[in-house]
Protein backbone atom coordinates (compact mmCIF):
# COMPACT_ATOMS: atom_id res chain seq x y z
CA UNK A 1 0.00 0.00 0.00
CA UNK A 2 2.76 2.37 0.99
CA UNK A 3 4.65 1.60 -2.22
CA UNK A 4 1.54 2.33 -4.21
CA UNK A 5 1.16 5.72 -2.59
CA UNK A 6 4.78 6.58 -3.29
CA UNK A 7 4.44 5.49 -6.88
CA UNK A 8 1.26 7.47 -7.28
CA UNK A 9 2.74 10.63 -5.83
CA UNK A 10 5.81 10.25 -8.06
CA UNK A 11 3.56 9.94 -11.08
CA UNK A 12 1.61 12.99 -9.95
CA UNK A 13 4.77 15.03 -9.50
CA UNK A 14 5.92 14.06 -12.98
CA UNK A 15 2.58 14.94 -14.48
CA UNK A 16 2.53 18.29 -12.69
CA UNK A 17 5.97 19.02 -14.11
CA UNK A 18 4.87 18.52 -17.70
CA UNK A 19 1.57 20.40 -17.42
CA UNK A 20 3.33 23.62 -16.55
CA UNK A 21 1.31 26.79 -17.07
CA UNK A 22 1.74 28.16 -20.58
CA UNK A 23 3.76 31.37 -20.51
CA UNK A 24 1.83 32.85 -23.49
CA UNK A 25 4.81 33.91 -25.56
CA UNK A 26 2.90 32.83 -28.64
CA UNK A 27 -0.72 33.85 -29.06
CA UNK A 28 -2.97 33.14 -32.01
CA UNK A 29 -5.69 35.76 -32.46
CA UNK A 30 -8.69 35.31 -34.78
CA UNK A 31 -10.42 37.96 -36.92
CA UNK A 32 -13.37 37.78 -39.28
CA UNK A 33 -12.58 39.96 -42.29
CA UNK A 34 -13.74 42.20 -43.79
CA UNK A 35 -15.38 44.21 -41.04
CA UNK A 36 -14.27 47.72 -41.76
CA UNK A 37 -12.81 49.65 -40.08
CA UNK A 38 -12.15 47.08 -37.35
CA UNK A 39 -10.40 44.43 -39.40
CA UNK A 40 -9.89 44.33 -43.16
CA UNK A 41 -7.22 43.87 -45.77
CA UNK A 42 -5.69 47.02 -47.26
CA UNK A 43 -4.85 47.40 -50.96
CA UNK A 44 -1.61 45.46 -50.44
CA UNK A 45 -3.49 42.55 -48.89
CA UNK A 46 -2.14 43.33 -45.42
CA UNK A 47 -4.44 42.74 -42.47
CA UNK A 48 -5.18 46.03 -40.75
CA UNK A 49 -7.89 47.96 -38.89
CA UNK A 50 -8.68 49.23 -35.42
CA UNK A 51 -8.75 45.88 -33.66
CA UNK A 52 -5.75 44.56 -35.59
CA UNK A 53 -3.65 47.56 -34.56
CA UNK A 54 -4.91 47.28 -31.00
CA UNK A 55 -3.94 43.59 -31.02
CA UNK A 56 -0.50 44.48 -32.37
CA UNK A 57 -0.03 47.09 -29.62
CA UNK A 58 -1.24 44.58 -27.05
CA UNK A 59 1.18 41.88 -28.23
CA UNK A 60 4.08 44.35 -28.25
CA UNK A 61 3.20 45.35 -24.70
CA UNK A 62 2.96 41.69 -23.60
CA UNK A 63 6.17 40.88 -25.51
CA UNK A 64 4.30 38.03 -27.16
CA UNK A 65 4.74 36.64 -30.65
CA UNK A 66 1.28 36.90 -32.19
CA UNK A 67 -0.13 35.07 -35.15
CA UNK A 68 -3.27 36.44 -36.79
CA UNK A 69 -5.82 33.91 -38.04
CA UNK A 70 -8.71 34.62 -40.41
CA UNK A 71 -11.88 32.82 -39.32
CA UNK A 72 -15.46 33.34 -40.51
CA UNK A 73 -17.96 34.46 -37.90
CA UNK A 74 -20.07 31.29 -37.78
CA UNK A 75 -17.08 29.20 -36.72
CA UNK A 76 -15.58 31.70 -34.27
CA UNK A 77 -16.49 30.19 -30.91
CA UNK A 78 -16.25 26.56 -32.10
CA UNK A 79 -12.79 27.37 -33.52
CA UNK A 80 -11.68 28.90 -30.24
CA UNK A 81 -12.91 25.92 -28.26
CA UNK A 82 -11.23 23.55 -30.73
CA UNK A 83 -7.93 25.40 -30.04
CA UNK A 84 -7.47 26.64 -33.58
CA UNK A 85 -6.57 29.95 -31.93
CA UNK A 86 -6.29 31.35 -28.41
CA UNK A 87 -8.24 34.60 -28.55
CA UNK A 88 -10.92 36.33 -30.61
CA UNK A 89 -10.60 40.06 -31.23
CA UNK A 90 -13.24 40.37 -33.87
CA UNK A 91 -15.82 42.78 -32.46
CA UNK A 92 -17.45 40.10 -30.34
CA UNK A 93 -19.98 41.77 -28.06
CA UNK A 94 -20.15 40.47 -24.52
CA UNK A 95 -23.45 38.63 -23.90
CA UNK A 96 -24.48 36.26 -21.09
CA UNK A 97 -25.04 33.44 -23.61
CA UNK A 98 -21.56 33.81 -25.03
CA UNK A 99 -20.03 34.22 -21.58
CA UNK A 100 -21.21 30.69 -20.79
CA UNK A 101 -18.96 29.37 -23.55
CA UNK A 102 -15.99 31.71 -23.49
CA UNK A 103 -14.09 33.93 -21.07
CA UNK A 104 -14.28 37.63 -21.87
CA UNK A 105 -11.73 40.29 -21.03
CA UNK A 106 -12.82 43.73 -19.85
CA UNK A 107 -14.61 45.50 -22.74
CA UNK A 108 -12.36 47.50 -25.03
CA UNK A 109 -14.93 49.30 -27.16
CA UNK A 110 -18.65 49.71 -27.70
CA UNK A 111 -20.42 50.92 -30.81
CA UNK A 112 -24.13 51.68 -30.81
CA UNK A 113 -26.71 50.05 -33.09
CA UNK A 114 -28.12 52.37 -35.73
CA UNK A 115 -31.36 52.44 -37.73
CA UNK A 116 -30.92 52.98 -41.47
CA UNK A 117 -33.65 53.26 -44.11
CA UNK A 118 -34.44 54.70 -47.55
CA UNK A 119 -35.07 58.48 -47.72
CA UNK A 120 -38.83 57.94 -48.04
CA UNK A 121 -39.06 56.17 -44.66
CA UNK A 122 -40.44 58.53 -42.02
CA UNK A 123 -41.65 56.36 -39.16
CA UNK A 124 -40.51 56.84 -35.57
CA UNK A 125 -38.65 53.62 -34.80
CA UNK A 126 -39.38 53.93 -31.07
CA UNK A 127 -43.15 54.22 -31.67
CA UNK A 128 -44.34 50.61 -31.55
CA UNK A 129 -47.79 51.41 -33.00
CA UNK A 130 -46.27 53.06 -36.05
CA UNK A 131 -43.73 50.25 -36.49
CA UNK A 132 -46.44 47.58 -36.56
CA UNK A 133 -46.09 45.34 -39.63
CA UNK A 134 -42.81 46.91 -40.79
CA UNK A 135 -40.09 44.56 -42.01
CA UNK A 136 -36.84 44.95 -40.09
CA UNK A 137 -33.52 43.44 -41.17
CA UNK A 138 -30.83 42.39 -38.69
CA UNK A 139 -27.68 40.30 -38.78
CA UNK A 140 -28.29 36.90 -37.23
CA UNK A 141 -26.93 36.45 -33.72
CA UNK A 142 -25.88 40.10 -33.17
CA UNK A 143 -26.87 42.21 -30.16
CA UNK A 144 -29.09 44.15 -32.59
CA UNK A 145 -30.86 40.85 -33.36
CA UNK A 146 -31.48 40.19 -29.65
CA UNK A 147 -32.68 43.78 -29.10
CA UNK A 148 -35.25 43.64 -31.91
CA UNK A 149 -36.31 40.08 -31.03
CA UNK A 150 -36.92 40.98 -27.39
CA UNK A 151 -38.45 44.43 -27.76
CA UNK A 152 -40.33 44.24 -31.05
CA UNK A 153 -40.82 40.49 -31.46
CA UNK A 154 -44.56 40.31 -32.13
CA UNK A 155 -44.82 43.78 -33.65
CA UNK A 156 -42.48 43.83 -36.64
CA UNK A 157 -41.46 41.11 -39.07
CA UNK A 158 -37.81 40.27 -38.42
CA UNK A 159 -35.59 39.01 -41.22
CA UNK A 160 -32.21 37.63 -40.22
CA UNK A 161 -29.20 37.69 -42.51
CA UNK A 162 -25.78 36.08 -42.31
CA UNK A 163 -23.90 38.91 -44.02
CA UNK A 164 -24.51 42.64 -44.05
CA UNK A 165 -24.16 42.63 -47.85
CA UNK A 166 -27.20 40.41 -48.33
CA UNK A 167 -29.17 42.58 -45.94
CA UNK A 168 -28.26 45.81 -47.74
CA UNK A 169 -29.23 44.22 -51.09
CA UNK A 170 -32.68 43.49 -49.70
CA UNK A 171 -32.95 47.02 -48.27
CA UNK A 172 -32.13 48.40 -51.72
CA UNK A 173 -34.57 45.98 -53.32
CA UNK A 174 -37.28 47.27 -50.94
CA UNK A 175 -37.84 43.90 -49.30
CA UNK A 176 -36.93 45.57 -46.00
CA UNK A 177 -38.35 48.80 -44.62
CA UNK A 178 -35.49 49.49 -42.24
CA UNK A 179 -32.36 47.76 -40.95
CA UNK A 180 -30.96 47.83 -37.42
CA UNK A 181 -27.27 47.26 -37.61
CA UNK A 182 -23.98 48.00 -35.87
CA UNK A 183 -23.40 51.72 -36.44
CA UNK A 184 -20.03 51.56 -38.25
CA UNK A 185 -21.33 48.82 -40.53
CA UNK A 186 -24.42 50.85 -41.42
CA UNK A 187 -22.24 53.89 -42.04
CA UNK A 188 -20.02 51.86 -44.40
CA UNK A 189 -22.63 49.90 -46.29
CA UNK A 190 -25.92 51.87 -46.23
CA UNK A 191 -25.04 55.55 -45.80
CA UNK A 192 -22.38 55.32 -48.50
CA UNK A 193 -25.18 54.76 -51.02
CA UNK A 194 -27.47 57.45 -52.43
CA UNK A 195 -31.03 57.65 -51.18
CA UNK A 196 -30.49 56.26 -47.69
CA UNK A 197 -30.46 57.97 -44.30
CA UNK A 198 -30.09 57.32 -40.63
CA UNK A 199 -33.37 57.13 -38.70
CA UNK A 200 -33.82 58.05 -35.04
CA UNK A 201 -31.07 57.87 -32.47
CA UNK A 202 -28.29 55.26 -32.25
CA UNK A 203 -29.05 52.82 -29.43
CA UNK A 204 -26.34 51.88 -26.92
CA UNK A 205 -26.54 48.13 -26.62
CA UNK A 206 -24.94 45.46 -24.55
CA UNK A 207 -21.83 45.42 -22.46
CA UNK A 208 -19.37 46.28 -25.18
CA UNK A 209 -16.82 44.22 -27.05
CA UNK A 210 -14.20 42.12 -25.30
CA UNK A 211 -11.40 39.73 -26.15
CA UNK A 212 -12.86 36.21 -26.04
CA UNK A 213 -10.70 33.39 -24.68
CA UNK A 214 -11.21 29.83 -23.47
CA UNK A 215 -12.69 29.56 -19.96
CA UNK A 216 -9.63 27.75 -18.65
CA UNK A 217 -7.08 30.35 -19.82
CA UNK A 218 -7.55 32.60 -16.80
CA UNK A 219 -3.85 33.54 -16.80
CA UNK A 220 -4.07 34.82 -20.38
CA UNK A 221 -7.19 36.82 -19.51
CA UNK A 222 -5.41 38.45 -16.56
CA UNK A 223 -2.52 39.45 -18.82
CA UNK A 224 -4.85 40.81 -21.50
CA UNK A 225 -6.84 42.83 -18.97
CA UNK A 226 -3.72 44.39 -17.47
CA UNK A 227 -2.35 45.24 -20.91
CA UNK A 228 -5.61 46.76 -22.17
CA UNK A 229 -5.82 48.90 -19.04
CA UNK A 230 -2.33 50.19 -19.65
CA UNK A 231 -2.97 50.93 -23.34
CA UNK A 232 -6.16 52.82 -22.51
CA UNK A 233 -4.27 54.96 -19.99
CA UNK A 234 -1.02 55.75 -21.81
CA UNK A 235 -2.71 57.15 -24.92
CA UNK A 236 -1.86 54.29 -27.29
CA UNK A 237 -5.54 53.34 -27.45
CA UNK A 238 -6.64 56.91 -28.23
CA UNK A 239 -4.07 57.28 -31.02
CA UNK A 240 -5.32 54.11 -32.72
CA UNK A 241 -8.98 55.04 -32.21
CA UNK A 242 -8.55 58.52 -33.70
CA UNK A 243 -6.95 57.00 -36.75
CA UNK A 244 -10.13 55.09 -37.59
CA UNK A 245 -13.08 56.92 -36.00
CA UNK A 246 -14.34 60.43 -35.67
CA UNK A 247 -16.57 59.45 -32.74
CA UNK A 248 -15.81 57.95 -29.37
CA UNK A 249 -16.03 54.18 -28.95
CA UNK A 250 -13.73 53.92 -25.93
CA UNK A 251 -14.96 51.89 -23.01
CA UNK B 1 -48.07 16.57 -24.14
CA UNK B 2 -46.88 13.61 -22.05
CA UNK B 3 -45.42 14.50 -18.66
CA UNK B 4 -41.91 13.24 -19.29
CA UNK B 5 -41.51 15.40 -22.40
CA UNK B 6 -42.76 18.47 -20.53
CA UNK B 7 -40.35 17.68 -17.72
CA UNK B 8 -37.44 17.25 -20.09
CA UNK B 9 -38.29 20.53 -21.80
CA UNK B 10 -38.44 22.36 -18.49
CA UNK B 11 -34.99 21.35 -17.37
CA UNK B 12 -33.45 22.09 -20.75
CA UNK B 13 -31.94 25.46 -21.61
CA UNK B 14 -32.08 25.13 -25.36
CA UNK B 15 -35.06 22.93 -26.22
CA UNK B 16 -37.76 25.04 -24.61
CA UNK B 17 -41.31 25.30 -25.89
CA UNK B 18 -40.19 28.47 -27.71
CA UNK B 19 -37.50 26.75 -29.76
CA UNK B 20 -39.78 23.75 -30.40
CA UNK B 21 -42.30 26.14 -31.91
CA UNK B 22 -39.55 27.63 -34.06
CA UNK B 23 -38.54 24.16 -35.28
CA UNK B 24 -42.18 23.33 -35.94
CA UNK B 25 -42.68 26.47 -38.05
CA UNK B 26 -39.47 25.58 -39.87
CA UNK B 27 -40.79 22.08 -40.52
CA UNK B 28 -44.01 23.51 -41.94
CA UNK B 29 -42.20 25.80 -44.40
CA UNK B 30 -39.74 23.07 -45.45
CA UNK B 31 -42.59 20.63 -46.15
CA UNK B 32 -44.62 23.29 -47.99
CA UNK B 33 -41.68 24.34 -50.13
CA UNK B 34 -40.54 20.81 -51.00
CA UNK B 35 -44.02 19.41 -51.58
CA UNK B 36 -45.19 22.27 -53.81
CA UNK B 37 -42.00 22.36 -55.87
CA UNK B 38 -42.07 18.58 -56.38
CA UNK B 39 -45.73 18.51 -57.44
CA UNK B 40 -45.42 21.47 -59.83
CA UNK B 41 -42.08 20.14 -61.06
CA UNK B 42 -43.52 16.71 -61.83
CA UNK B 43 -46.54 18.16 -63.61
CA UNK B 44 -44.23 20.26 -65.81
CA UNK B 45 -41.73 17.45 -66.33
CA UNK B 46 -44.09 14.98 -68.06
CA UNK B 47 -44.89 17.14 -71.13
CA UNK B 48 -41.29 18.41 -71.15
CA UNK B 49 -39.95 14.86 -71.24
CA UNK B 50 -42.29 13.99 -74.12
CA UNK B 51 -41.13 17.03 -76.11
CA UNK B 52 -37.54 16.17 -75.22
CA UNK B 53 -37.92 12.78 -76.96
CA UNK B 54 -39.26 14.38 -80.14
CA UNK B 55 -37.22 13.77 -83.29
CA UNK B 56 -37.77 17.37 -84.43
CA UNK B 57 -34.80 19.40 -83.06
CA UNK B 58 -36.85 22.61 -83.07
CA UNK B 59 -39.06 20.99 -80.43
CA UNK B 60 -36.51 19.03 -78.43
CA UNK B 61 -33.60 21.47 -78.49
CA UNK B 62 -35.16 24.18 -76.25
CA UNK B 63 -36.01 21.54 -73.64
CA UNK B 64 -32.50 20.11 -73.90
CA UNK B 65 -31.10 23.62 -73.36
CA UNK B 66 -33.33 24.14 -70.32
CA UNK B 67 -32.36 20.87 -68.65
CA UNK B 68 -28.73 21.47 -69.53
CA UNK B 69 -28.76 24.93 -67.92
CA UNK B 70 -30.51 23.88 -64.72
CA UNK B 71 -28.60 20.64 -64.26
CA UNK B 72 -25.35 22.38 -65.11
CA UNK B 73 -25.48 25.04 -62.38
CA UNK B 74 -25.74 24.74 -58.59
CA UNK B 75 -29.16 25.27 -57.06
CA UNK B 76 -27.70 27.86 -54.68
CA UNK B 77 -26.60 30.03 -57.62
CA UNK B 78 -30.02 29.67 -59.26
CA UNK B 79 -31.68 30.74 -56.01
CA UNK B 80 -29.37 33.76 -55.63
CA UNK B 81 -29.99 34.85 -59.23
CA UNK B 82 -33.75 34.55 -58.92
CA UNK B 83 -34.07 36.06 -55.42
CA UNK B 84 -31.62 38.97 -55.67
CA UNK B 85 -31.80 39.30 -59.45
CA UNK B 86 -35.52 39.96 -59.54
CA UNK B 87 -35.22 42.76 -56.98
CA UNK B 88 -32.63 44.45 -59.22
CA UNK B 89 -34.93 44.72 -62.27
CA UNK B 90 -35.63 48.47 -62.56
CA UNK B 91 -39.22 49.34 -61.77
CA UNK B 92 -40.23 45.84 -60.64
CA UNK B 93 -41.30 47.27 -57.28
CA UNK B 94 -44.14 49.18 -58.97
CA UNK B 95 -45.62 46.19 -60.81
CA UNK B 96 -47.99 43.62 -59.34
CA UNK B 97 -45.22 40.99 -59.64
CA UNK B 98 -43.56 42.58 -56.64
CA UNK B 99 -46.46 41.45 -54.46
CA UNK B 100 -45.37 37.89 -55.27
CA UNK B 101 -41.59 38.22 -55.38
CA UNK B 102 -41.19 40.52 -52.38
CA UNK B 103 -41.55 37.54 -50.05
CA UNK B 104 -38.69 35.02 -50.21
CA UNK B 105 -41.09 32.05 -50.48
CA UNK B 106 -42.05 32.47 -54.13
CA UNK B 107 -38.56 33.11 -55.54
CA UNK B 108 -37.40 30.02 -53.66
CA UNK B 109 -40.38 27.98 -54.90
CA UNK B 110 -39.64 29.10 -58.47
CA UNK B 111 -35.95 28.16 -58.21
CA UNK B 112 -36.70 24.77 -56.64
CA UNK B 113 -39.45 23.97 -59.15
CA UNK B 114 -37.31 24.85 -62.19
CA UNK B 115 -34.46 22.79 -60.76
CA UNK B 116 -36.42 19.67 -59.89
CA UNK B 117 -38.41 19.86 -63.15
CA UNK B 118 -35.12 19.76 -65.09
CA UNK B 119 -33.90 16.63 -63.30
CA UNK B 120 -37.30 14.93 -63.43
CA UNK B 121 -37.57 15.67 -67.16
CA UNK B 122 -34.33 13.79 -67.76
CA UNK B 123 -35.42 10.88 -65.52
CA UNK B 124 -38.74 10.48 -67.36
CA UNK B 125 -37.08 10.96 -70.76
CA UNK B 126 -34.68 8.12 -70.00
CA UNK B 127 -37.60 5.90 -69.02
CA UNK B 128 -39.54 6.80 -72.17
CA UNK B 129 -36.52 6.15 -74.38
CA UNK B 130 -36.04 2.69 -72.89
CA UNK B 131 -39.60 1.56 -73.60
CA UNK B 132 -39.27 -1.87 -75.31
CA UNK B 133 -39.90 -1.49 -79.01
CA UNK B 134 -42.23 -4.48 -79.04
CA UNK B 135 -44.70 -2.71 -76.73
CA UNK B 136 -44.97 0.23 -79.11
CA UNK B 137 -45.29 -2.04 -82.15
CA UNK B 138 -48.02 -4.04 -80.47
CA UNK B 139 -49.88 -0.82 -79.65
CA UNK B 140 -49.54 0.30 -83.26
CA UNK B 141 -50.83 -3.07 -84.46
CA UNK B 142 -53.90 -2.52 -82.32
CA UNK B 143 -54.47 0.70 -84.25
CA UNK B 144 -53.80 3.07 -81.34
CA UNK B 145 -52.95 6.63 -82.38
CA UNK B 146 -49.98 8.56 -80.87
CA UNK B 147 -51.98 10.06 -78.02
CA UNK B 148 -53.51 6.74 -76.99
CA UNK B 149 -50.14 4.96 -77.21
CA UNK B 150 -48.63 7.59 -74.93
CA UNK B 151 -51.46 7.45 -72.41
CA UNK B 152 -52.03 3.70 -72.32
CA UNK B 153 -48.66 2.17 -73.05
CA UNK B 154 -45.59 4.39 -72.99
CA UNK B 155 -46.21 6.61 -69.93
CA UNK B 156 -47.45 3.87 -67.56
CA UNK B 157 -44.54 1.65 -68.57
CA UNK B 158 -42.10 4.56 -68.21
CA UNK B 159 -43.50 5.40 -64.77
CA UNK B 160 -42.57 1.94 -63.54
CA UNK B 161 -39.02 2.37 -64.72
CA UNK B 162 -38.71 5.98 -63.46
CA UNK B 163 -40.04 5.55 -59.93
CA UNK B 164 -36.81 4.35 -58.34
CA UNK B 165 -34.71 7.15 -59.82
CA UNK B 166 -37.43 9.64 -59.00
CA UNK B 167 -37.45 8.67 -55.32
CA UNK B 168 -33.81 9.72 -55.20
CA UNK B 169 -34.68 13.07 -56.75
CA UNK B 170 -37.37 13.62 -54.09
CA UNK B 171 -34.92 12.93 -51.28
CA UNK B 172 -32.26 15.15 -52.86
CA UNK B 173 -34.85 17.91 -53.15
CA UNK B 174 -35.70 17.65 -49.45
CA UNK B 175 -32.04 17.98 -48.58
CA UNK B 176 -31.37 20.75 -51.12
CA UNK B 177 -34.20 22.76 -49.60
CA UNK B 178 -31.84 23.48 -46.69
CA UNK B 179 -30.36 26.30 -48.74
CA UNK B 180 -33.67 28.20 -48.59
CA UNK B 181 -32.40 29.61 -45.32
CA UNK B 182 -29.87 31.80 -47.13
CA UNK B 183 -32.68 33.94 -48.52
CA UNK B 184 -34.22 34.60 -45.06
CA UNK B 185 -36.78 31.78 -45.19
CA UNK B 186 -37.01 30.25 -41.75
CA UNK B 187 -37.18 26.61 -42.84
CA UNK B 188 -35.83 23.74 -40.71
CA UNK B 189 -32.23 24.77 -41.36
CA UNK B 190 -33.08 28.44 -40.87
CA UNK B 191 -34.64 27.64 -37.50
CA UNK B 192 -31.57 25.62 -36.53
CA UNK B 193 -29.28 28.49 -37.53
CA UNK B 194 -31.31 30.98 -35.50
CA UNK B 195 -31.25 28.73 -32.46
CA UNK B 196 -27.56 28.01 -32.90
CA UNK B 197 -26.71 31.70 -33.07
CA UNK B 198 -28.85 32.45 -30.00
CA UNK B 199 -27.35 29.75 -27.75
CA UNK B 200 -23.99 29.11 -29.46
CA UNK B 201 -24.68 25.41 -29.26
CA UNK B 202 -23.97 24.02 -32.73
CA UNK B 203 -24.25 20.36 -31.76
CA UNK B 204 -27.63 20.61 -30.07
CA UNK B 205 -29.20 22.84 -32.71
CA UNK B 206 -27.93 20.98 -35.77
CA UNK B 207 -28.10 17.39 -34.55
CA UNK B 208 -31.72 17.93 -33.61
CA UNK B 209 -32.54 19.31 -37.04
CA UNK B 210 -30.57 16.49 -38.70
CA UNK B 211 -32.80 14.00 -36.86
CA UNK B 212 -35.91 15.72 -38.20
CA UNK B 213 -34.54 15.52 -41.75
CA UNK B 214 -33.79 11.83 -41.18
CA UNK B 215 -37.34 11.15 -40.04
CA UNK B 216 -38.69 12.98 -43.10
CA UNK B 217 -36.38 10.98 -45.37
CA UNK B 218 -37.46 7.75 -43.72
CA UNK B 219 -41.11 8.59 -44.34
CA UNK B 220 -40.32 9.31 -48.00
CA UNK B 221 -38.36 6.06 -48.42
CA UNK B 222 -41.21 4.11 -46.85
CA UNK B 223 -43.84 5.77 -49.07
CA UNK B 224 -41.81 5.11 -52.20
CA UNK B 225 -41.33 1.46 -51.27
CA UNK B 226 -45.09 1.09 -51.00
CA UNK B 227 -45.49 2.82 -54.36
CA UNK B 228 -42.89 0.58 -56.00
CA UNK B 229 -44.58 -2.52 -54.61
CA UNK B 230 -47.82 -1.27 -56.07
CA UNK B 231 -46.44 -0.37 -59.52
CA UNK B 232 -44.19 -3.39 -59.89
CA UNK B 233 -46.43 -6.04 -58.36
CA UNK B 234 -46.67 -7.88 -61.71
CA UNK B 235 -42.92 -8.54 -61.45
CA UNK B 236 -43.09 -10.18 -58.06
CA UNK B 237 -42.72 -13.94 -57.97
CA UNK B 238 -46.11 -15.62 -57.63
CA UNK B 239 -45.06 -18.14 -54.98
CA UNK B 240 -45.17 -17.33 -51.21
Amino acid sequence: MKKLIVAASCALALAAGTVQAKDWKEIRIAFDVPYEPFEYKDENGELTGFEVELAEAMCAEMKADCEFVIQSWDGMIPGLLARKFDAIMSSMSITPERAERVLFSEPYYNTPGGWFAPEAFNTDVTDMDAMKGKVVGVQRGTTMDSFVTENMGGIVTIKRYTTADDMVLDLEGQRLDVVFVDYPVGEQTVLSKDGFKEVGEPVKLGEGVGVAMRQRDKDLAAKVNATLKKLKKDGTYDTIMQKYFNYDIKM
Amino acid sequence: MPDFIAQWLNQNDIFTAMTMLEYWNGLVSTVQLVFLSLVIGLVCAVPLAITRTSRNPLVSLPVWLYTYLFRGTPLLIQLYIIYYGIAQIPGIQETFWWGIFREPFYPALLAFTLNTAAYTTEIIRGAIMSTPHGEIEAAKAYGMNWFMRMRRIILPSAARRAVQAYSNEVIFMLHSSAIASVVTIVDLTGAARNIYSRFYAPFDAFIFVALIYMVLTFILVFAFRKLENHLLRHQRPISN
